[in-house]
């Protein structure tokens, strides 16, 4: 058991770093304008991001995607609450919500350019109203899932309303909320770089665009490498939130597992 | 096992008057258009300060009476009241054990937080909270789990920390489905003394639903037996064995035996399949009371 959990870490590291290092060699000569050497794109990455751009570029793209991030799933947990405990307001917004969802997120930024204009403010618009969705029905998902014995000890003991949602129904999907935050995070990065890439001169998005643009080849592959990192950190990060807030599903599935 | 405290003022009704009332009683459940009616015209009552076990084969009801009882299903017929309100919604002097009571846990609170919820709308002050909660862990033997989760303990442990839970909130009646199904013959010897001692304590009121027919005998005043489909009480008996009673001596007794007896056979005749003329005795009255 645990030599099988070294042997997989192991793994998990060693992969990567040799394909890098592969990477490395094969690219050392290339000639390609296309597939520069590694070693000019680390050289690129460290002038470029490490610092020069950073506080100009990285920082903003950051702000928007945590911003834009956070206000989505605040809409998206009280918008799937209401949905799923009001049902005039499902009634109501099932269709639209429906039909929404089916829509590219992607395919909303240039209604927003033209809505909002080229701002900061568009970018985080389409970052929410983009994120928002899969957290949304994941909370609607869950809402309706709560068991209905806890519903039952909810009312037999006269929980007040406050109690009933923040204390039963919260917790109780909050599993399902999670994953859907997660997929939220993932079409919050995708957006942030697409809405610099369309509509901004400013952020990672846009300097990696404009450096394949211009030809800049090494240039673009440091845009990329530090997107890569970014999104693998965030999910890290958010990995190890998760299960900070959700130790006792997260024991108890692993219990019921074991038995 | 500790003592639960003292209750907190009550204007109830005195020991042996009139506290939940079931008049007519009668439950349907439609689905897919198809009508089942479960319960049909059942009346009995309950009175402040008694034990009352319900007693009545697998599928019969039960489960479904208490819920209505509780006011966690609208019934579709007849009426039922405590300390003469009507029940629409589950009524405040009331606290309800699940059969299921798995499911009946918040997986995410310890075991004392579960507890701790159902106190927080009386608005108690703290350290009565705590009282109450340290009282009913002690007298289900659960001192010791306090801080652990529902999950990590066994089905006999979960199924008491919901009778704490229960306990600590005070409820003048306290209504229990089969609340010592899952746990061992010792254990469950305990928590019978346990609602026998709480009754005299406290002058808490117990209804109590079991299978097991010992068990009804050993611990009621009264035993409501019912059975036939739709549900109706079949017989009411009470149990003139001598109080306090003791697990050994009382289960002695020869008056144990008969009354054991006279209760089993009541229930094998009911579990036997109900002949059309069965049928039709016990539902007059129950198609023709909407609610
Ligand atoms: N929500 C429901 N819809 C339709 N039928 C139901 C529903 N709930 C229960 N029933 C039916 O009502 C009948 C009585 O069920 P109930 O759970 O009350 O029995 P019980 O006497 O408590 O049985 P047990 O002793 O096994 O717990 C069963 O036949 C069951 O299938
Ligand atoms: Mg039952």
């Amino acid at each position: 058991m645990n030599t099988r959990k070294i042997i997989s870490v192991a793994v998990g590291v060693l992969v990567p770093i040799a394909l890098l290092a592969w990477w490395y060699l094969a690219s050392a000569g290339s000639l390609n304008p296309f597939f520069p050497p590694l070693r000019d794109i680390v050289v690129r990455f460290k002038e470029l991001w490490l610092f020069d751009h950073f506080a100009t570029d990285v920082l903003p793209s950051l702000g928007n995607l945590f911003v834009g991030f956070a206000i989505a799933v605040i809409l998206g947990v009280a918008l799937g609450f209401a949905m799923a405990t009001v049902p005039v307001l499902n009634a109501m917004l099932s269709p639209v919500v429906q039909f929404l969802r089916g829509i590219p997120p992607v395919a909303l930024i240039p209604i927003l350019i033209t809505l909002v204009g080229f701002g900061n403010e568009m970018r985080v618009a389409s970052i929410v109203i983009a994120a928002m969705f899969p957290t949304m029905l994941s909370t609607i998902d869950g809402i309706r899932s709560v068991e209905p014995g806890l519903k039952d000890v909810g009312a037999v003991y006269r929980f007040s309303r406050g109690d009933r949602l923040l204390r039963v129904y919260l917790p109780s999907s909050l599993p399902q909320i999670v994953s859907g935050m997660q997929v939220s995070l993932q079409v919050a990065f995708i957006v942030m770089i697409a809405s610099e890439m369309l509509g901004s001169s400013q952020g990672i998005g846009a300097m990696t665009l404009l450096a394949q643009q211009s030809f800049m080849s090494a240039d673009m592959w440091a845009g990329i490498l530090l997107l890569g990192l970014i999104g693998f950190l965030t999910n890290i990060l958010f990995d190890l939130v998760k299960n900070r807030v959700l130790s006792w599903y997260v024991s108890s599935k692993r219990l019921e597992r074991a038995a | 096992m500790s003592t639960l405290g003292t209750r907190t003022g009550t204007t109830s009704p005195r020991p042996g008057e009139l506290l939940l009332k079931v008049d007519g009683l009668a439950k349907s459940y439609t689905s897919k258009g198809k009508r089942t009616d479960i319960i049909g015209n059942l009346t009995f009552s309950v009175n402040a300060g008694e034990v009352v076990c319900l007693v009545g084969p697998s599928g019969v009801g039960k489960t479904t009476l208490l819920k209505c009882l509780a006011g966690l299903h609208p019934s579709t017929g007849g009426e039922m009241s405590i300390d003469g309100r009507r029940i629409y919604s589950p009524p405040p002097e009331m606290a309800l054990v699940f059969q299921d009571y798995s499911r009946s846990l918040m997986p995410w609170l310890t075991v004392e937080k579960n507890l701790r919820l159902p106190l927080r709308h009386l608005r108690l002050p703290q350290s009565e909270v705590r009282t109450r909660i340290l009282d009913a862990l002690a007298a289900v033997g659960l001192s010791h789990a306090a801080k652990q989760y529902p999950w990590e303990l066994s089905g006999g442990m979960q199924q008491r920390v919901a009778i704490a839970r229960a306990l600590a909130y005070r409820p003048e009646i306290l209504i229990m489905d089969e609340p010592f199904a899952s746990v061992d013959a010792q254990t469950r010897f305990d928590l019978e003394d346990l609602v026998l001692k709480i009754r005299d304590d406290y002058g808490m009121t117990v209804l109590l639903v079991t299978h097991d027919i010992d068990e009804a005998v050993y611990l009621s005043d009264r035993i409501v037996a019912i059975g036939l489909r739709p549900a109706v009480v079949l017989e009411e008996l009470t149990v003139d064995l001598p109080l306090p009673r003791n697990q050994l001596d009382t289960r002695a007794l020869p008056r144990f035996a008969e009354l054991r007896n006279h209760t089993l056979s009541l229930i094998q005749h009911a579990s036997a399949k109900p002949t059309p003329s069965a049928m039709e005795d016990a539902v007059p009255g129950a198609a023709g009371a909407p609610a």
